[in-house]
């Protein structure tokens, strides 16, 4: 795969799409007899970023780290506990603020199993005319949208439109998840490992028809997946999970150059090497995340921390505490802040 | 509404290879589920021959006067209890001289009525509650669902004998005793399936297009879950016409001067030693038409089994 090619976003035009503060989701496991939470999956953990206008933000962790749940939350798929996620300067849901119908009309959502996000009994053209039926349009108005997206996501209207699911291929179904999506012409799309369950080639063509598509209609994307070397080709931004928190955020290239969480360090020493000279020789990290019903207190990440310290046991780290190496470099780590106290701290710009 | 008027502009660009009319056309054309239901039906021999019997009955009911050879309620007394072909009564005489064929085609009327009805109105009930409830989730779920536990806390054929026992008897009271009692059954099955549809991403993406929860039922998961509904259903009718036959044999179904197979079989079970084969009559009709049923409902079952 190869570097990305589309120009990261000019900081004149870095006004904020989306904002999410201290967004939410426990989902409840266990409760005693009055209804009341005793243990619950911490899903999502209080995060907070920025989707700004016009670039792919990157998200990127393995799974259980609350990529798919955040992903639902920004379309209020499913309600969060608690947040605040803001679109275009709005306060989504509330008393006050828009509905989740009228958001429906600017951010819409490409899911990753792509045969089960289509009606297998609908033809492929009423699926993708269903969103501007619903939204008032009338049926030839919505038909003629279908048949334009049908056409600009590459499949033959007069060979495709009255086709089912189940008569088009993997790739085929994901281009008219695309299309779907497209149709009542968002502005920012969501695409939450839209591209993991494709072959590799039929993955690149999408990944083209995305970027494509993003320009033609001036797209925002948040792009989801579990895949370093898709989240590197198509983002301006990466934002890396662990276990329901951001531990860094940065531009794609400081991230992949100078990544400064010992997290992001393992993720990314992990990719297989294309140099044979370079192969990995041990596993960076072992074992499995821990347990999000009862996640270690303070920093998550460090029972596999090879730098853990006492005062990752106290205090839950800020993505404010890390010292940035580049513009909007945050990284959640006592290492990057002089005064928290961890033996290993270092000053601001400090690079290994 | 400025997002329709710019979804407009998406259609003033060309479009050079197809109108949307047509577009619409072949959409609704399309090679669906059901085309493959019938055409995998079509190759099932069983089913079809079950099916042109099931169809005989009907017409044999909805024509009864026309084929019926005698009167159904004229009784003689010399000719009781007469064996095949006695006289010009083709299948005998029952235990007051009346045409026992004449009395099994009027029969069918109120067996199948009996039998279809209550399961057409349980299924209307039954399957909007179930879907509701699977769709719906939360307190909607749990109030119809426990709603349902505690009907289900009877056995069927006791519920059944309940109701018509405390309505008193006759045609009415009998329809809708069978149909409370397969209410639950069917919004168990239909909720269970809805369930199941709404975890699915399609039902998700539709609901990100903003569409109400009641378009999404109609057009997404009732498509979805109709077929398994529907097989299960049939496989009542069956079941339906024998308690309605046993509702009318311990007497709380139709009342005497009327034929209905259940009755008839209640009536003739005293003479079973002086006649067997007039007494085994009714239930010989009860029989073919239940195992018509059920096999038309297996029949179903695969044909409508299709990975799509």
């Amino acid at each position: 795969m190869t570097t990305p090619t589309q120009p990261a976003p000019t900081t004149a035009a870095r006004a904020p799409l989306m904002t999410v503060a201290d967004l939410r989701k426990h989902f409840p496991i266990k409760r005693n007899l009055l209804g009341r939470t005793l243990s619950a999956v911490q899903a999502v953990d209080d995060i907070s970023f920025q989707v700004i206008k016009g670039e792919t933000l990157g998200i990127v962790g393995e799974s259980g780290c609350g990529k798919s749940t955040t992903a639902r939350l920004l379309m209020r798929l499913i309600e969060p506990d608690a947040g605040v996620v803001t679109f275009d300067g709005n306060t989504v849901g509330g008393a006050h603020g828009v509905g989740v119908r009228d958001l429906y009309r600017d951010v819409q959502m490409v899911f990753q199993d792509s045969y089960a996000s289509l009606n297998p009994r609908m033809p492929i053209s009423m699926s993708i005319a269903y969103g501007p039926l619903s939204q008032g349009m009338n049926r030839k108005a919505a038909m003629a949208v279908a048949v334009k997206l049908l056409e600009q996501v590459g499949l033959n209207p007069v060979l495709y439109a009255n086709r089912y699911p189940h008569e088009l291929s993997g790739g085929q179904k994901q281009r008219v998840n695309i299309a779907r999506a497209l149709a009542l012409r968002p502005r920012l799309v969501i695409l939450d490992e839209a591209v993991s369950a494709l072959d590799k080639s039929i993955e690149a063509q999408i990944l083209n028809l995305l970027i494509d598509l993003k320009q033609e209609y001036d797209l925002t994307y948040v792009f989801i997946s579990h895949d370093l070397n898709v989240i590197r080709f198509i983002s301006d931004r990466v934002m890396v999970m662990y276990l329901g928190h951001i531990v860094e955020v940065g531009r794609v290239e400081d991230i992949y150059a100078r990544p400064e969480h010992p997290y992001t360090k393992a993720l990314l020493a992990a990719m297989p090497s294309m140099d044979p000279r370079k192969r990995t020789e041990t596993a960076p990290i072992t074992g499995d995340p821990p347990n999000p019903i009862d996640p270690p207190p303070g920093c998550r990440f460090r029972t596999r921390c090879p730098h853990a310290a006492q005062i990752c046991e106290d205090r839950t780290p800020s993505l404010n505490d890390g010292a940035a190496t580049g513009e909007g470099h945050l990284v959640a780590c006592h290492m990057r802040d002089r005064r928290s106290g961890h033996p290993e701290a270092r000053s601001s710009g400090a690079s290994q | 509404m400025a997002d329709q008027v710019s979804a407009r502009e998406a259609i003033e660009g060309p479009i050079p290879t197809l109108d949307p009319a047509e577009a619409l056309a072949r959409a609704r054309e399309g090679k669906g589920y059901w085309k493959r239901v019938w055409e995998s039906l079509k190759d099932d021999k069983v089913t079809i021959v079950v099916a042109i019997v099931l169809l005989l009955i009907f017409l044999a009911a909805i024509f009864a006067p026309l084929i019926a050879t005698h009167d159904p309620s004229k009784g003689s007394i010399i000719g009781r209890l007469k064996g095949f072909g006695y006289k010009d009564h083709l299948l005998g005489t029952d235990e007051t001289g009346r045409d026992m064929f004449s009395r099994l085609v009027f029969g069918a009327r109120l067996s199948l009525i009996s039998g279809v009805l209550p399961v057409i109105f349980a299924l209307l009930i039954g399957g909007s509650l179930g879907i509701a409830a699977g769709y719906l989730r939360g307190r909607v779920n749990t109030v119809i669902m426990r709603s349902m536990d505690v009907l289900y806390a009877f056995p069927s054929i006791l519920l059944a004998i309940a109701i018509c026992g405390i309505l008193g008897s006759g045609l009415e009271n009998t329809l809708l005793a069978l149909t409370i009692t397969f209410i639950p059954p069917i919004v168990r099955v239909s909720e269970t399936v809805t369930v199941q549809v709404r975890s699915l991403d399609f039902v998700d993406a539709a609901r990100t297009s903003g569409a109400s929860s009641a378009s999404i039922m109609c057009r997404h998961v009732l498509n979805n879950v109709l077929g398994q509904i529907l097989v299960y259903t049939t496989s009542l009718v069956s079941l339906s016409i024998i308690l309605a036959a046993g509702l009318s044999f311990l007497g709380l179904g139709v009342t005497p001067p009327d034929a209905e197979w259940g009755l008839m079989l209640n009536n003739l079970r005293q003479a079973i030693w002086v006649n067997p084969t007039i007494a085994a009559l009714p239930g010989v009709a009860i029989f073919i038409t239940s195992m018509s049923f059920n096999l038309l409902s297996d029949g179903l079952r695969q044909a409508m089994d299709i990975r799509l």
